[in-house]
């Protein structure tokens, strides 16, 4: 009750009574007991011999084998990609191209259901989120590229536009479906074949898409998937076959695969971390902008590289704001992924858990004061309730580095100057958040704020036809949009 | 008796200033003693750079277009100047218009490379071209001044500032250059050029953390590999163009693509 006295007479009744649980049905999916590598269209048994598990975050339970590719394994995969490549997928008349696309892109829509399950239990994210964001944008980028595959010279005016040839592409575990619609979808529009490897983590959904392709016919070698952990993705980057080289994740790994590739001339793109500054003025839409900070950072349980971790409140409205934000905590449900009612599900990994709790004890070590709101975490499975920092140090680690969960540091600002220099006070440069009334001071934020992508009055919007990629270590290329397809493409101008 | 002339010291430009090479080294080249940059004058050069970021990319396009045309019109009078340290007059004619032509992209190229996204949902969402900030330009070999002209010039259109390792054996080009640029309005820091050894100051561009793109057309293949190495420390875009051509996609990988949303409701 204390609790109650303590948040003043304002302040809403917490909610004490309990939700019936709203489990979306787990039967839809059944996972095979292994998943082989997908190469040449077959589901092949890995050379290696080597087999990893694949669990559920949330109660750590086995859900399927999945091949662990070696070295050879990739280079059989390049092989296959380059061979469907010349046989045919190249040459293809381009609309027969986009008909392939259009065709995965109705499959991923019917099969939306089953794969969101698939996602959820893989990856520990929500329910509500695999099927209202992930299913659907994965299913809107294969349908968007596939309106290019035919009119890129439409895109490219006298550039003559080209596939490169064989794609690799790295993707991670915070959006699986999703992050391997916007590496597919644009190789294969652009007339490219590909190797992906999914995140060590989250395998399934990629593994299923492989039947999405035997559904959809389409040729086989244009996609091939290799899963494994990190050395697999070394090997695909590693191998001597690859025309381009593709990878969203870690700016650690990406500058690494940067270093790797020197002096080979193979086309990169980089989507790598961020560390976005979420910008709160005195004259915004107080609630809306609190319900933009949380879905900034609690969406996904902050796995997301734009996620606006870094909340920059103006001084005059900092006591309220956070205030408002705290009780909004109170109201989140953390738990169990396939209920339908969670809003934060499972850390997807125990080494990622570890991660977030080594860095907020180094913010609560820095003197920083930390909130989290009661809420009891599942025995087993990784969890970590949503955290707030305030009072934080533009120089504490909990502002500075990439803690990719669902912790937010509040910082505040006097002067709209004050905001811009702050915001940008990081190596970091993917997306930043503007919450204002006043239109003039959006766009002169948003000239100011080097960030890849600027969310005036909303945050963590995607769309297949708005390009989406960093400035500075963030990366570099766009994904989305006519910008996006280049990264695909040469020119013989 | 005849008059002896005057000789030019050939000296390095940055911040809009011509100072000699802070290590006091000189080597000789094309018959002149030109400045030796160091290590540190690379350095300097990157700090003048960052400083006129803010100047260079905050003026209106309109504005930038208009000094670079300024550029042009100081070239054209120096134009016997430029010719004698080049390969000849065909090749200063080619490099002011190639001035002439980038000056008009000025203004362009938000046009050209931006636009607004029909995104499925309520919100008005547009892309723009805006300046990565720093770019460091290992200058070709040569032709040594329509090779320099041809790679500084897409910086300087899309808004960007730079610093550039002119043609180790053909530098006299680069400093005449220079000195058309001070005298064009252009703002101090926004045209930085180092001579001296490629070899002993584009490393530290490639390295340095406040550059944010090296473009790499003059580098030979066996230095490349190692300035891309050293390019990935804070993941720098790096690029190839041609020396002799001109195009809109030469700007293109020097700015960044920013997007905008914003809800559209009542």
């Amino acid at each position: 009750m204390s609790e109650i006295e303590h948040r003043g007479p304002a302040a809403p009744a917490p909610l004490e009574w309990e939700y019936a649980p709203a489990p979306e049905a787990r039967d839809i999916v059944s996972f095979r007991e292994r998943y082989g590598l997908y190469i040449g269209g077959e589901v092949v048994d890995p050379r290696s011999g080597d087999w990893f598990t694949t669990s559920s975050p949330a109660d750590e339970s086995p859900l399927a084998e999945v091949a662990q590719a070696s070295g050879e394994d990739v280079g059989l995969a390049v092989d296959a990609a380059r061979a469907a490549y010349e046989d045919g997928w190249s040459s293809l008349r381009p609309a027969e191209r986009a008909k392939y696309l259009f065709r995965i892109a109705r499959i991923l829509q019917e099969r939306s259901r089953e794969l969101a399950v698939a996602e959820s239990l893989d990856g520990g994210k929500p329910i509500k989120e695999s099927r209202d964001v992930d299913l659907p944008l994965a299913a809107a980028h294969f349908f968007y590229h596939a309106g290019w595959a035919d009119k890129l010279e439409y895109a490219f005016p006298n550039r003559n536009p080209r596939p490169l040839g064989v794609a690799g592409q790295i993707i991670p575990w915070n959006f699986p479906l999703l992050m391997l619609a916007w590496k597919v979808a644009p190789a294969l529009a652009c007339g490219n074949t590909v190797v992906l490897k999914p995140a060590e983590t989250t395998p399934l959904t990629a593994l299923m898409f492989a039947d999405v392709c035997r559904q959809a016919e389409l040729p086989a070698g244009v996609v091939n998937i290799v899963t494994g952990d990190g050395s697999t993705g070394a090997e695909l980057v590693r191998n001597e076959g690859l025309d381009k080289v593709a990878f969203t994740g870690s700016t650690e790994v990406g500058k690494a695969i940067q270093r790797e590739l020197a002096g080979r001339g193979i086309p990169l793109t980089l989507e790598l971390g961020g560390k976005a500054a979420n910008i709160v003025f005195d004259d915004c839409a107080l609630d809306q902008a609190v319900e933009g900070i949380v879905n900034g950072i609690y969406f996904n349980q902050g796995h997301v590289c734009c996620a606006g971790s870094r909340l920059l409140v103006q001084e005059s409205i900092a006591e309220p704001l956070i205030g408002k934000l705290k009780r909004r905590l109170q109201t989140l449900r953390v738990g169990d992924p396939l209920d339908k009612n969670t809003d934060v599900g499972a850390i997807n990994s125990r080494a990622q858990l570890e991660k977030i709790r080594e860095l907020v004890a180094s913010g609560e070590a820095d003197g920083a004061e930390i909130y989290q709101p009661p809420c009891v975490l599942p025995e087993r499975g990784y969890w970590f309730a949503p955290t707030v920092f305030v009072n934080v140090a533009q120089s504490s680690r909990i502002a500075t580095e990439e803690i990719f969960g669902p912790v937010l540091s509040v910082l505040t600002f006097r002067t709209p100057d004050e905001a811009v220099e702050k915001a940008n006070n990081t190596p970091y440069g993917l997306s930043a958040g503007v919450w204002t009334e006043k239109g003039s001071r959006i766009l002169w934020m948003a000239s100011r704020l080097r960030a890849g992508v600027v969310w005036a009055n909303t945050f963590n919007r995607f769309d297949p036809a708005s390009p989406f990629g960093g400035y500075k270590e963030s990366g570099f290329g766009r994904e989305g949009g006519r910008h996006g397809l280049e990264a695909y493409l040469r020119f013989d101008e | 008796m005849s008059r002896l002339p005057v000789r030019k010291t050939y000296k390095l430009y940055i911040g809009g200033a011509f100072p000699r090479s802070e290590s006091g080294r000189t080597y000789e080249a094309e018959g002149q003693n030109v400045a030796r940059a160091s290590r540190k004058d690379a350095r300097d050069a990157v700090r003048a750079a960052r400083g006129a970021v803010a100047k260079w990319s905050g003026a209106t396009a309109y504005n930038r277009g208009q000094v670079l045309y300024r550029m042009a019109e100081m070239m054209e009078t120096r134009a016997a100047d430029l010719a004698a340290v080049c390969s000849g007059e065909a090749e200063v004619e080619r490099s002011i218009d190639r001035v002439v032509w980038y000056a008009g992209w000025a203004d362009k190229l938000a046009q050209v490379l931006g636009g607004a996204n029909p995104v499925a949902g309520p919100y008005f969402n547009f892309t723009i071209p805006e300046p990565t900030g720093v770019v460091a330009i290992v200058a070709p070999p040569e032709p040594a001044l329509e090779g320099l002209v041809s790679r500084l010039l897409p910086a300087l259109a899309g808004g960007n500032t730079a610093v550039v390792a002119a043609s180790h054996d053909h530098p006299l080009a680069a400093v005449e250059l220079a000195e058309a640029v001070a005298t064009s309005d252009m703002p101090g820091g926004v045209v930085n050029i180092l001579t001296g050894d490629p070899a002993e100051i584009a490393p530290v561009l490639a390295g340095h953390m406040d550059v944010n793109a090296l473009d790499l057309t003059g580098a030979d293949a066996d230095s490349a590999a190692e300035l891309e190495r050293l390019a990935a420390e804070n993941v720098k875009r790096v690029v190839r163009g041609s020396a002799t051509g001109q195009s809109v996609w030469e700007i293109e990988p020097l700015v960044e693509a920013k997007t905008v949303w914003h809800p559209i409701g009542v």
